[in-house]
């Protein structure tokens, strides 16, 4: 078991927002986490990788309780994840190049030829290359989230974490981005870990999905079992109906 | 107690407890983690260098306001090659460290409060985390030591520019005797009145950035708490420096007679 939750319930200002969530991800398992807008997804996801601390509950990541952990503790623990977030959260004070050797910067264990090298490496296998010199600001949607995933798989973390990888996207960067997802998990063989309300982009990239409903997990089943199923909260869910109809008038 | 007077309070001490925390873990990471000097000389040209046209130009004009109304007083009680001596010490010990913190506080203390706060809403200071990097070795040692190194040579400057405009208005404008003039301001200005000014801006320099970057790290999110983070960390630090600087004064001159 490479992650293990445990129980764990989060409020936010006294708003439950998890409310005792318990589920465990195999390694080398590409899974997604569906559930409506607000419904806590992304908070689930920091929780993962601990920005966020459960307020109740126990988060293990290779069999350690990363939620006693404190912030200088936690630094080698987050060595083993790759995050791509939602706006790409690219540092706008630096070059692609930079941004994406941010960590083999750091860790100063590399030459900077081969830092090059390795950023040409990533930059080509998200289809990006010949950008290295260019800002965030002169990127497209699409492009910066290419580049934020560049910068999380260049250091080949064992867990790579997607924040709503196609939000913001037109059909054809998401089905871009979805491909290069696929692609990425099988290249790199890492458990993937994706959190998305877009199911077209789900039942892609995901071998396992977990729905949030009202703070817990609600289901847990292969994509087709998900599509095919016949309960109404998930059936709505996927099919994108709502139980509120609004009267417009003309 | 009002609930508007406990929300203030409970504010004001969570406040103090996360600069105080702000501080162990900037300690915790200068003596456990080698800060990287780039960051911290590129924060130096940005504090140091693109302050200073800012710095002289407070020191040059406070100088030569104080030579101003020192001599009309001073004129009374025919006491006129005083005047730079007054200037020298009060610009040396007082005006110099508390104007030019001041001036930086404005400048310095709202751009990191506005950049890391930016970060933060952007999730930037998130991704720095995931890709297991502290914030705090990151984005606030460089700024807190160049900020340390930087001030007392900010003030060092301000003070000699002003202390020299004081002399030309002194000599030009006023009229008063160059050499007795410079002889009474090297007379009575003692190290110790430097000492006190370097010391005083030293410690200033680590108000602003402990200020600047807490209000940054912990800026509320959207672009009207960025907005909030940058005024508060420019109030909060000159209150800070206007209090600091009376205690500063009682002990440095407890322990600089």
């Amino acid at each position: 078991m490479i992650i293990e939750v445990r129980d764990v319930k989060k409020n936010f200002d006294g708003v439950p927002v998890l409310q005792g969530v318990t589920f465990s991800i195999e390694k080398g398992e590409a899974v997604v986490i569906i559930g409506v807008s607000g419904g806590g997804k992304s908070v689930l996801l920091k929780h993962l990788v601990g920005l966020l601390a459960p307020d109740q509950g126990e988060v293990l990541v290779g069999g350690v309780d990363i939620a006693c952990l404190n912030e200088r503790e936690l630094l080698p623990v987050r060595r083993q994840f790759g995050m791509l977030f939602q706006g790409a959260a690219l540092f706008d004070s630096m070059t692609v190049e930079d941004n994406i050797a941010f960590v083999l910067n750091r860790e100063g264990r590399f030459t900077s030829g081969e830092i090059a090298t390795k950023v040409d490496e990533v930059l080509e296998t998200v289809g990006l290359k010949g950008i290295e010199k260019k800002w965030p600001a002169e990127l497209s949607g699409g492009m910066r989230k290419r580049v934020g995933l560049a910068r999380a798989i260049i250091y080949r973390p064992d867990i790579l974490l997607y924040d709503e990888p196609t939000t913001g996207l037109d059909p054809i960067a998401s089905d871009a981005i979805d491909h290069l997802i696929i692609r990425v998990v099988q290249k790199l063989k890492v458990t993937s870990i994706a959190v998305t309300h877009d199911m077209r982009s789900a039942r892609r990239i995901g071998k396992r999905i977990l729905m949030l409903h009202q703070g817990r997990i609600y289901a847990d089943k292969t994509p087709e079992e998900l599509f095919k199923s016949t309960d109404p909260v998930i059936s709505r869910f996927v099919n994108g109906i709502s139980d509120q109809r609004e009267e417009i008038e003309l | 107690m009002t609930s508007s007077a406990k929300q203030f309070a409970l504010e004001w001490f969570s406040g103090l407890g996360r600069g105080a925390a702000l501080c162990r873990d900037i300690f915790a990471s200068i003596f456990k983690i080698k800060p990287v000097w780039r960051d911290v000389l590129y924060q130096m040209y940005f504090i140091g260098v693109k302050s200073q046209s800012v710095v002289t130009i407070t020191g040059a004009f406070t100088g030569m306001v104080l030579c101003a109304q020192t001599y009309f007083q001073f004129h009374k009680v025919k006491m006129d090659t005083a005047t730079l001596a007054v200037v020298s010490v009060g610009m040396g010990s007082e005006l110099g460290p508390v104007l030019t913190s001041l001036m930086v506080a404005g400048r310095v203390g709202a751009a990191i409060a506005a950049e890391l706060g930016t970060m933060r809403v952007t999730e930037q200071i998130d991704a720095l985390r995931t890709l297991a990097t502290h914030p705090v070795d990151f984005l606030v040692v460089p700024r807190f030591l160049a900020m340390l190194l930087v001030m007392p040579l900010l003030t060092a400057g301000s003070v000699v520019v002003g202390i020299f405009a004081a002399f030309l208005v002194g000599v030009c404008l006023l009229g008063i005797n160059p050499t007795y003039l410079w002889y009474n301001m090297i007379h009575y200005t003692n190290m110790d009145d430097v000492m006190t000014g370097m010391i005083k801006t030293f410690v200033f320099g680590g108000i602003i950035a402990v200020i600047a970057c807490d209000k940054g790290l912990n800026c509320p999110q959207g672009a009207e708490g960025v907005g909030r983070a940058t005024t508060e960390a420019v109030v909060y630090s000159s209150i800070t420096i206007l209090i600091s600087n009376f205690f500063l004064t009682l002990v440095l001159n407890r322990l600089l007679p």
